[in-house]
Protein backbone atom coordinates (compact mmCIF):
# COMPACT_ATOMS: atom_id res chain seq x y z
CA UNK A 1 0.00 0.00 0.00
CA UNK A 2 3.04 2.22 0.00
CA UNK A 3 2.94 3.89 -3.38
CA UNK A 4 5.16 7.42 -3.31
CA UNK A 5 3.05 10.20 -5.05
CA UNK A 6 5.16 11.96 -7.97
CA UNK A 7 4.08 15.10 -9.33
CA UNK A 8 1.87 14.78 -12.70
CA UNK A 9 2.89 18.15 -14.54
CA UNK A 10 5.83 17.59 -17.05
CA UNK A 11 8.84 16.40 -15.85
CA UNK A 12 12.30 17.87 -16.27
CA UNK A 13 14.49 17.23 -19.78
CA UNK A 14 17.00 16.30 -17.36
CA UNK A 15 15.19 13.23 -15.56
CA UNK A 16 16.54 9.87 -15.89
CA UNK A 17 15.37 7.65 -18.15
CA UNK A 18 15.86 4.07 -15.75
CA UNK A 19 13.78 6.19 -13.09
CA UNK A 20 10.58 4.13 -12.42
CA UNK A 21 7.43 6.46 -11.92
CA UNK A 22 4.73 6.00 -9.68
CA UNK A 23 1.79 7.96 -10.46
CA UNK A 24 -1.63 8.05 -9.18
CA UNK A 25 -3.66 8.32 -11.94
CA UNK A 26 -7.46 9.30 -12.44
CA UNK A 27 -8.00 6.08 -14.13
CA UNK A 28 -7.22 2.39 -13.71
CA UNK A 29 -4.09 1.28 -15.65
CA UNK A 30 -4.97 -2.10 -17.79
CA UNK A 31 -3.23 -5.01 -16.82
CA UNK A 32 -4.24 -7.37 -19.28
CA UNK A 33 -6.23 -7.64 -22.55
CA UNK A 34 -8.79 -10.43 -23.71
CA UNK A 35 -9.30 -10.15 -27.39
CA UNK A 36 -9.87 -6.12 -27.73
CA UNK A 37 -11.25 -5.98 -23.60
CA UNK A 38 -9.10 -4.16 -21.65
CA UNK A 39 -9.06 -5.57 -18.37
CA UNK A 40 -7.92 -2.89 -15.88
CA UNK A 41 -6.48 -3.56 -12.54
CA UNK A 42 -9.62 -2.53 -10.74
CA UNK A 43 -11.94 -5.05 -12.71
CA UNK A 44 -9.55 -7.56 -11.20
CA UNK A 45 -10.41 -6.62 -7.49
CA UNK A 46 -13.81 -6.60 -8.48
CA UNK A 47 -14.15 -10.10 -9.75
CA UNK A 48 -11.31 -10.77 -6.40
CA UNK A 49 -14.76 -9.31 -4.48
CA UNK A 50 -17.23 -11.73 -6.23
CA UNK A 51 -15.06 -14.52 -5.88
CA UNK A 52 -15.10 -13.50 -1.52
CA UNK A 53 -18.77 -12.65 -1.20
CA UNK A 54 -19.48 -16.13 -3.57
CA UNK A 55 -17.35 -18.63 -1.48
CA UNK A 56 -18.56 -16.90 2.08
CA UNK A 57 -21.94 -17.89 1.01
CA UNK A 58 -21.49 -21.19 -0.29
CA UNK A 59 -19.20 -22.10 2.94
CA UNK A 60 -21.89 -20.29 4.96
CA UNK A 61 -25.11 -22.12 3.94
CA UNK A 62 -24.70 -25.54 5.09
CA UNK A 63 -24.15 -23.85 8.74
CA UNK A 64 -27.49 -22.11 8.98
CA UNK A 65 -29.36 -23.78 12.46
CA UNK A 66 -32.63 -22.59 13.94
CA UNK A 67 -30.34 -21.48 16.83
CA UNK A 68 -27.91 -19.26 15.92
CA UNK A 69 -24.28 -20.03 16.65
CA UNK A 70 -20.38 -18.45 16.01
CA UNK A 71 -20.79 -16.73 13.07
CA UNK A 72 -24.38 -16.41 12.38
CA UNK A 73 -25.04 -14.92 15.48
CA UNK A 74 -22.57 -11.34 13.69
CA UNK A 75 -24.74 -12.12 10.89
CA UNK A 76 -28.23 -11.81 11.94
CA UNK A 77 -27.18 -8.57 14.33
CA UNK A 78 -25.78 -6.93 11.85
CA UNK A 79 -28.88 -7.55 9.33
CA UNK A 80 -31.07 -6.79 12.49
CA UNK A 81 -29.17 -3.17 12.63
CA UNK A 82 -29.56 -2.85 9.10
CA UNK A 83 -33.22 -3.96 8.87
CA UNK A 84 -33.74 -0.96 11.73
CA UNK A 85 -31.65 1.50 9.82
CA UNK A 86 -33.69 0.81 6.17
CA UNK A 87 -36.90 0.61 8.81
CA UNK A 88 -36.88 4.66 9.05
CA UNK A 89 -36.37 5.22 5.47
CA UNK A 90 -39.33 2.77 4.55
CA UNK A 91 -41.53 2.97 7.13
CA UNK A 92 -42.80 -0.61 7.14
CA UNK A 93 -40.78 -3.68 7.40
CA UNK A 94 -42.63 -5.48 4.92
CA UNK A 95 -41.34 -2.83 2.03
CA UNK A 96 -37.83 -3.27 3.85
CA UNK A 97 -38.23 -7.14 3.78
CA UNK A 98 -38.76 -6.38 0.09
CA UNK A 99 -36.01 -4.52 -0.94
CA UNK A 100 -33.66 -5.94 1.05
CA UNK A 101 -31.69 -8.64 -1.21
CA UNK A 102 -31.16 -6.38 -3.72
CA UNK A 103 -30.20 -3.33 -1.90
CA UNK A 104 -28.21 -5.13 0.70
CA UNK A 105 -25.85 -6.75 -2.25
CA UNK A 106 -24.96 -3.10 -3.25
CA UNK A 107 -23.92 -2.41 0.69
CA UNK A 108 -21.92 -5.62 0.93
CA UNK A 109 -20.01 -5.28 -2.91
CA UNK A 110 -19.27 -1.66 -2.06
CA UNK A 111 -18.15 -2.19 1.31
CA UNK A 112 -15.77 -5.10 0.74
CA UNK A 113 -14.25 -3.03 -2.28
CA UNK A 114 -14.03 0.28 -0.14
CA UNK A 115 -12.00 -1.75 2.36
CA UNK A 116 -9.93 -3.91 0.11
CA UNK A 117 -8.18 -1.32 -1.20
CA UNK A 118 -6.31 -0.79 2.22
CA UNK A 119 -5.05 -4.05 2.54
CA UNK A 120 -1.45 -4.53 1.97
CA UNK A 121 -0.43 -5.91 -1.30
CA UNK A 122 -3.09 -4.24 -3.06
CA UNK A 123 -1.55 -1.26 -5.29
CA UNK A 124 1.51 -1.98 -4.04
CA UNK A 125 2.16 -5.14 -5.83
CA UNK A 126 2.91 -4.86 -9.95
CA UNK A 127 5.07 -4.42 -12.68
CA UNK A 128 7.00 -1.78 -14.74
CA UNK A 129 5.82 -1.29 -17.69
CA UNK A 130 8.30 1.46 -20.16
CA UNK A 131 5.86 3.45 -21.65
CA UNK A 132 6.40 6.75 -23.32
CA UNK A 133 10.20 6.72 -22.67
CA UNK A 134 8.87 6.37 -19.15
CA UNK A 135 9.08 3.45 -17.03
CA UNK A 136 5.46 3.60 -14.96
CA UNK A 137 4.60 1.03 -11.99
CA UNK A 138 1.51 -0.25 -13.01
CA UNK A 139 0.29 -2.33 -9.75
CA UNK A 140 -1.48 -5.44 -10.60
CA UNK A 141 -4.58 -4.33 -8.19
CA UNK A 142 -6.95 -1.26 -7.12
CA UNK A 143 -9.51 -0.95 -4.81
CA UNK A 144 -12.70 -1.57 -6.94
CA UNK A 145 -14.68 1.61 -5.95
CA UNK A 146 -11.33 4.20 -6.85
CA UNK A 147 -12.12 3.76 -10.27
CA UNK A 148 -15.24 5.76 -12.10
CA UNK A 149 -16.24 3.21 -14.08
CA UNK A 150 -17.72 1.12 -11.08
CA UNK A 151 -19.40 3.80 -9.40
CA UNK A 152 -21.07 4.51 -12.34
CA UNK A 153 -21.71 1.47 -13.19
CA UNK A 154 -23.24 0.88 -9.61
CA UNK A 155 -24.97 4.11 -9.58
CA UNK A 156 -26.91 3.46 -13.19
CA UNK A 157 -27.98 0.09 -12.18
CA UNK A 158 -29.54 1.64 -9.05
CA UNK A 159 -31.38 4.33 -10.66
CA UNK A 160 -32.89 2.35 -13.90
CA UNK A 161 -33.70 -0.36 -11.44
CA UNK A 162 -35.80 2.45 -9.28
CA UNK A 163 -37.17 3.10 -12.52
CA UNK A 164 -38.33 -0.36 -13.49
CA UNK A 165 -39.67 -0.76 -10.24
CA UNK A 166 -41.76 2.24 -10.37
CA UNK A 167 -43.52 1.32 -13.37
CA UNK A 168 -44.10 -2.56 -12.24
CA UNK A 169 -45.47 -1.16 -8.79
CA UNK A 170 -47.57 2.48 -9.75
CA UNK A 171 -48.38 1.33 -13.39
CA UNK A 172 -47.05 3.15 -16.50
CA UNK A 173 -50.09 5.99 -16.76
CA UNK A 174 -49.06 7.29 -12.98
CA UNK A 175 -44.96 6.94 -13.45
CA UNK A 176 -45.56 8.21 -17.27
CA UNK A 177 -47.39 11.42 -15.01
CA UNK A 178 -44.00 11.92 -12.65
CA UNK A 179 -42.19 13.27 -15.44
CA UNK A 180 -44.03 14.41 -18.47
CA UNK A 181 -47.47 15.34 -16.42
CA UNK A 182 -50.13 15.14 -18.42
CA UNK A 183 -52.70 14.74 -16.14
CA UNK A 184 -52.43 18.38 -15.11
CA UNK A 185 -53.10 19.24 -18.55
CA UNK A 186 -56.22 17.05 -18.69
CA UNK A 187 -57.07 18.60 -15.43
CA UNK A 188 -57.38 22.09 -16.56
CA UNK A 189 -60.37 22.43 -18.55
CA UNK A 190 -62.17 20.07 -16.06
CA UNK A 191 -61.58 22.57 -13.19
CA UNK A 192 -61.24 26.16 -14.41
CA UNK A 193 -64.77 26.73 -13.16
CA UNK A 194 -64.64 25.81 -9.66
CA UNK A 195 -61.09 26.93 -8.84
CA UNK A 196 -59.64 29.49 -11.62
CA UNK A 197 -56.32 29.36 -9.97
CA UNK A 198 -55.62 25.71 -11.78
CA UNK A 199 -54.59 27.70 -14.64
CA UNK A 200 -51.88 29.14 -13.18
CA UNK A 201 -50.77 26.20 -11.30
CA UNK A 202 -51.35 23.19 -13.30
CA UNK A 203 -48.70 24.64 -16.11
CA UNK A 204 -45.91 24.62 -13.78
CA UNK A 205 -46.60 21.49 -12.16
CA UNK A 206 -46.25 20.31 -16.00
CA UNK A 207 -42.83 22.69 -15.93
CA UNK A 208 -41.38 20.03 -12.60
CA UNK A 209 -42.29 17.10 -14.25
CA UNK A 210 -40.02 17.73 -17.12
CA UNK A 211 -37.46 18.99 -14.44
CA UNK A 212 -37.80 15.60 -12.91
CA UNK A 213 -36.22 14.16 -15.63
CA UNK A 214 -33.01 15.98 -15.40
CA UNK A 215 -32.56 15.19 -12.01
CA UNK A 216 -32.77 11.75 -12.69
CA UNK A 217 -29.31 12.12 -14.00
CA UNK A 218 -28.00 13.95 -11.55
CA UNK A 219 -29.11 11.47 -9.05
CA UNK A 220 -26.94 9.04 -10.94
CA UNK A 221 -23.93 11.37 -11.17
CA UNK A 222 -23.95 11.81 -7.51
CA UNK A 223 -24.09 9.03 -6.54
CA UNK A 224 -20.87 7.94 -8.57
CA UNK A 225 -19.14 10.95 -7.67
CA UNK A 226 -19.68 10.89 -4.34
CA UNK A 227 -18.06 7.13 -3.88
CA UNK A 228 -15.41 7.72 -6.41
CA UNK A 229 -14.47 10.78 -4.68
CA UNK A 230 -14.02 9.28 -1.38
CA UNK A 231 -12.53 6.46 -2.15
CA UNK A 232 -9.88 7.68 -4.77
CA UNK A 233 -9.20 10.47 -2.24
CA UNK A 234 -8.91 8.07 0.66
CA UNK A 235 -6.04 6.07 -1.27
CA UNK A 236 -4.58 9.38 -2.65
CA UNK A 237 -4.49 10.37 1.31
CA UNK A 238 -2.62 7.25 2.66
CA UNK A 239 -0.16 7.48 -0.23
CA UNK A 240 0.74 10.90 0.52
CA UNK A 241 1.12 10.25 4.35
CA UNK A 242 3.18 7.20 3.30
CA UNK A 243 5.56 9.27 1.44
CA UNK A 244 6.00 11.98 3.97
CA UNK A 245 6.76 9.17 6.57
CA UNK A 246 5.66 5.25 6.64
CA UNK A 247 6.03 4.16 9.79
CA UNK A 248 3.37 5.33 11.75
CA UNK A 249 1.99 8.31 10.30
CA UNK A 250 -0.70 6.49 7.99
CA UNK A 251 -1.97 4.52 10.73
CA UNK A 252 -5.02 7.26 12.39
CA UNK A 253 -5.39 7.91 8.25
CA UNK A 254 -6.50 4.24 7.60
CA UNK A 255 -8.55 4.41 10.60
CA UNK A 256 -10.20 7.01 8.86
CA UNK A 257 -10.43 5.45 5.50
CA UNK A 258 -11.78 2.38 7.59
CA UNK A 259 -15.19 4.35 8.58
CA UNK A 260 -15.33 6.25 5.05
CA UNK A 261 -15.85 3.43 3.22
CA UNK A 262 -18.14 1.90 6.04
CA UNK A 263 -19.96 5.19 5.69
CA UNK A 264 -20.32 5.81 2.14
CA UNK A 265 -21.38 1.90 1.59
CA UNK A 266 -24.07 2.66 3.99
CA UNK A 267 -25.54 6.09 2.39
CA UNK A 268 -25.19 4.16 -1.27
CA UNK A 269 -27.70 1.76 -0.32
CA UNK A 270 -29.77 4.06 1.65
CA UNK A 271 -30.17 6.35 -1.30
CA UNK A 272 -30.89 3.13 -3.54
CA UNK A 273 -33.45 2.65 -1.34
CA UNK A 274 -34.96 5.89 -1.23
CA UNK A 275 -34.89 5.83 -4.30
CA UNK A 276 -36.89 2.72 -4.96
CA UNK A 277 -39.42 3.98 -2.52
CA UNK A 278 -39.72 7.10 -3.82
CA UNK A 279 -40.75 5.66 -7.16
CA UNK A 280 -42.49 2.94 -5.54
CA UNK A 281 -45.32 5.62 -4.22
CA UNK A 282 -47.86 7.17 -6.08
CA UNK A 283 -47.93 10.99 -6.59
CA UNK A 284 -50.57 11.99 -3.64
CA UNK A 285 -53.30 14.38 -4.72
CA UNK A 286 -54.97 16.66 -2.74
CA UNK B 1 2.92 32.36 -15.69
CA UNK B 2 1.53 29.00 -14.55
CA UNK B 3 -2.10 28.90 -14.41
CA UNK B 4 -2.65 25.41 -13.60
CA UNK B 5 -1.37 25.29 -10.00
CA UNK B 6 -3.57 28.15 -9.36
CA UNK B 7 -6.49 26.93 -11.42
CA UNK B 8 -5.89 23.17 -8.69
CA UNK B 9 -5.63 25.34 -5.83
CA UNK B 10 -8.42 27.63 -6.46
CA UNK B 11 -11.00 24.91 -7.30
CA UNK B 12 -10.50 22.78 -4.18
CA UNK B 13 -9.76 26.09 -1.96
CA UNK B 14 -13.03 27.95 -2.78
CA UNK B 15 -15.09 24.51 -2.99
CA UNK B 16 -14.31 23.27 0.68
CA UNK B 17 -15.56 26.44 2.14
CA UNK B 18 -19.40 25.80 1.53
CA UNK B 19 -18.99 22.11 2.95
CA UNK B 20 -16.93 23.14 5.49
CA UNK B 21 -19.39 25.45 6.93
CA UNK B 22 -22.15 22.81 6.34
CA UNK B 23 -20.62 19.98 8.16
CA UNK B 24 -19.89 22.31 10.95
CA UNK B 25 -23.77 23.54 11.40
CA UNK B 26 -25.01 19.75 11.10
CA UNK B 27 -22.58 19.11 13.94
CA UNK B 28 -23.40 22.01 15.95
CA UNK B 29 -27.15 20.76 15.68
CA UNK B 30 -26.73 17.09 16.21
CA UNK B 31 -25.11 18.21 19.60
CA UNK B 32 -27.66 20.57 20.87
CA UNK B 33 -30.24 17.89 20.35
CA UNK B 34 -27.98 15.38 21.66
CA UNK B 35 -27.79 17.64 24.84
CA UNK B 36 -31.92 18.19 24.36
CA UNK B 37 -32.66 14.37 24.93
CA UNK B 38 -29.38 12.18 25.15
CA UNK B 39 -32.22 9.16 24.62
CA UNK B 40 -32.19 9.59 21.44
CA UNK B 41 -28.63 9.68 20.76
CA UNK B 42 -28.48 7.08 18.63
CA UNK B 43 -31.09 7.69 16.14
CA UNK B 44 -29.53 11.49 15.74
CA UNK B 45 -25.34 10.03 15.24
CA UNK B 46 -26.45 7.94 12.19
CA UNK B 47 -28.63 10.51 10.39
CA UNK B 48 -26.35 13.46 11.28
CA UNK B 49 -23.53 10.88 10.02
CA UNK B 50 -25.76 10.49 6.32
CA UNK B 51 -26.39 14.52 6.44
CA UNK B 52 -22.85 14.90 6.88
CA UNK B 53 -21.89 12.99 3.82
CA UNK B 54 -23.74 14.68 1.74
CA UNK B 55 -22.19 18.00 2.53
CA UNK B 56 -18.91 16.25 1.83
CA UNK B 57 -19.82 14.94 -1.49
CA UNK B 58 -19.59 18.59 -2.66
CA UNK B 59 -16.71 19.05 -1.54
CA UNK B 60 -15.65 16.07 -2.92
CA UNK B 61 -17.09 17.18 -6.75
CA UNK B 62 -14.44 20.37 -5.87
CA UNK B 63 -11.58 17.40 -5.70
CA UNK B 64 -12.23 15.58 -8.46
CA UNK B 65 -12.21 19.04 -10.65
CA UNK B 66 -9.21 19.72 -9.03
CA UNK B 67 -7.06 16.25 -9.62
CA UNK B 68 -8.41 16.23 -13.22
CA UNK B 69 -7.27 19.74 -13.96
CA UNK B 70 -3.65 19.44 -16.20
Amino acid sequence: MSATVNENSAAPAVEASTAIVTEHTLFAEQVYKIGNFPITNSVLNTWLVVLAVVVFCLYFRKKIKLIPTGVQNYVEAGLEMLFDVFDSVTGSRAKTLKFFPFVFSFFVFILINNWLGLLPGIGSIGQVVSEHGKNLFIPFFRGGTADLNTTLALASIGVVASHIFGIITVGGWNYLNKFVNIKALIEIPKKVLKEPTVLIVNPIKVFVGLLEIISEFAKIASLSFRLFGNIFAGEVLVASMAAIMAYGLPIPFMFLEVMVGAIQALIFAMLILVYLTMMGTAEEHE
Amino acid sequence: MDTVMLAKALAIGLGSIGPGLGIGLIGAKAMEAIGRNPEASGKILITMLIAAAFAEAIAIYALVIAFSIS
